[in-house]
């Protein structure tokens, strides 16, 4: 049954830093290189040298925020399956595909039973899932399940591929329902957020916002200009004959 | 919303063919033998091949059986077994009117619930999707279940009943049109929920230069400049051209095909009207709807 479990015993996610992330898309490329040899069916591209378009399982939006004073900055934000505690996506699903994990409450699709129909990705808010187009199964984030418990993996491997492979230390890996994990430590300083809360999802993956930015307030503005003010406004001397000399021409 | 011509081929020929279903199953008419026939004929070409369309939509039906499996969560579950069991229902009943010249009222009774229910599970597929504000409404089962049983009355010929099924279908249509304009607002999501940036928040750069399937499915856009025009003609279509057909010429047979046709363009055009206005909130990420926000 596609009903979503009362309560599960851990609550697996990430946790994103956009204060950190630097857009450069490698925990994508990690994302689709691993989930298309492994769990499930390849995340296929069509027309990948022309009209390019393809599965993806996390993809990175830029956004620009104008704050109400000072210049405009730019946010890199990674957005995949938040593997919400009331996902939306799992109860709507006709066939029992979609469904929610109760041991750690990773939202899996069992491709076995999937008929392509696309209403779970209706449901879901955040555009976390994708038919594939080759396949014509639905495809979302599974929190490299097939790496988290793969104990034929050195321990330091055993986490999603995104995580594993941010250069940035932008993405974090760990259970939100344990307030004294790593994770939930970084939630409460940093004062994580859920994306939407309005849709009533219960998002378990949270999002850290941008630090405030450095100001410059009490440094003039130009710095170097003092240096390269004029040093003598009447030159005396052989700089003096120089100055009157050309001043003539 | 992406409007696949086959999901509203679907909901207007089997939201007509149920309601036919509906009123038959009532006992208006009360019909037997050759023309019984010929009306069975008419609502199941259209309940089944509405059915049949809708399984176009799916890119793997070869499990679509198990779509049976899910019905105590699931709203499209539920539809599955509402259609089969009416049409189940209806056949016996049609059975027995068709050529033994019987009529099992309760079962026809039976019958109708069960139509009239098929239609009301389709609208909550709709209906249930928080993500979609404008179809996450009460009026859209209203418009559903009017647009099935004006329809259902047309087709068997109840002309009074009709007309007035027709006046309210535009009313609900109306209403749903009015409500639908504000729900996005008052759903309260934002690009600033979305991405939780404080800040006037815009898309600077997507997350890839073509499409994906979540922009062909979910962020899709009509020429809006023709949704006005749109929404007049199948208001006209749907309400004023039926009702003056009946009214001016009476229930004859050639009026009232004229009035099915128009019923029937008129309810087309408000289906694809249904999706290509519905405003899905992941749009929200792409810089759709940005136009209505304040940062």
């Amino acid at each position: 049954m596609t009903a979503l479990p009362e309560a599960t015993t851990k609550k697996l996610g990430l946790v994103i830093d956009l204060d950190t992330c630097v857009g450069c898309h490698a925990c994508v490329i990690a994302c689709k290189g691993w989930n298309t040899q492994n769990y499930g069916v390849p995340l296929s591209d069509q027309d990948p040298y022309g009209q390019a378009s393809g599965t993806f399982l996390n993809r990175i939006h830029s956004y620009q925020v104008q704050p109400a004073t000072g210049a405009a900055q730019t946010t890199h934000f990674p957005k995949s399956c938040l593997h919400c505690e009331d996902a939306p996506c799992v109860t709507v699903c006709p066939t029992g595909a979609s469904y929610k994990r109760a041991e750690d409450g990773i939202v899996l699709v069992n491709e076995d039973a999937c008929m392509g129909c696309g209403l779970c990705a209706w449901a879901c808010p955040y555009g976390a899932r994708e038919v594939d187009e080759a396949a014509g199964v639905m495809k979302k984030c599974t929190l490299c399940v097939d790496r988290i418990y793969n104990e034929t993996l050195p321990e330091i491997d055993r986490q999603p591929a995104c995580v594993r492979t941010c250069p940035a230390g932008a993405r974090h890996f760990g259970d939100l329902g344990d307030p004294d994990s790593d994770v939930s430590r970084l939630v409460a300083d940093r004062g994580g957020l859920d994306l939407m809360p309005e849709q009533g999802t219960k998002p378990v993956n949270q999002y850290l916002p941008p630090r405030p930015r450095d100001t410059l307030d009490d440094v003039p503005e130009d710095v170097l200009a003092p240096f390269l003010a004029p040093v003598d406004e009447t030159p005396q001397g052989f700089l003096g004959w120089l100055d009157r000399a050309l001043e003539k021409l | 919303m992406q409007p696949a011509p086959s999901v509203i081929i679907f909901s207007t020929l089997s939201g007509a063919g149920f309601g036919l279903l509906f009123f038959l199953g009532l006992g208006l008419p009360v019909v037997t033998g050759g023309i019984a026939f010929g009306f069975y004929l008419i609502a199941y070409v259209l309940a089944v091949g509405g059915l049949l369309a809708s399984v176009f939509h799916l890119k793997n039906p070869k499990n679509a059986w198990l779509s049976y499996s899910q019905w105590r969560t699931s709203w499209l579950s539920r539809e599955g077994w509402a259609a089969v069991l009416a049409l189940l229902v209806m056949g016996v009943f049609a059975l027995f009117q068709v050529f033994f010249g019987v009529t099992l009222a309760p079962l026809g009774w039976l019958g109708a619930a069960l139509s009239l229910t098929t239609v009301f599970t389709t609208a909550m597929i709709y209906t249930q999707l928080r993500t979609v504000p404008r179809w996450n409404q009460p009026a859209t089962p209203v418009v559903f279940l009017t647009a099935s049983l004006a329809g259902g009355a047309l087709l068997s010929n109840n002309p009074m009943l009709a007309v007035i099924l027709l006046i309210l279908l535009g009313a609900a249509v109306l209403f749903h049109w009015w409500k639908g304009d504000r729900r996005f607002a008052e759903a309260g999501s934002t690009i600033g929920t979305a991405t939780q940036l404080r800040g006037r928040v815009s898309l600077w750069e997507k997350p890839h230069t073509g499409e994906n399937y979540l922009t062909r499915e979910m962020v899709f856009r009509v020429a809006r400049k023709h949704a006005v025009k749109l929404r007049v003609i199948a208001l006209v279509l749907m309400t004023p051209v039926p009702v003056a057909l009946i009214l001016l010429f009476g229930a004859h047979h050639l009026p009232v095909a004229l009035a099915v046709l128009s019923y029937v363009a008129g309810v087309f055009a408000q289906r694809w009207l249904f999706f290509a206005e519905a405003e899905h909130v992941v749009g929200l990420y792409y810089g759709a709807h940005t136009g209505r926000q304040v940062a």
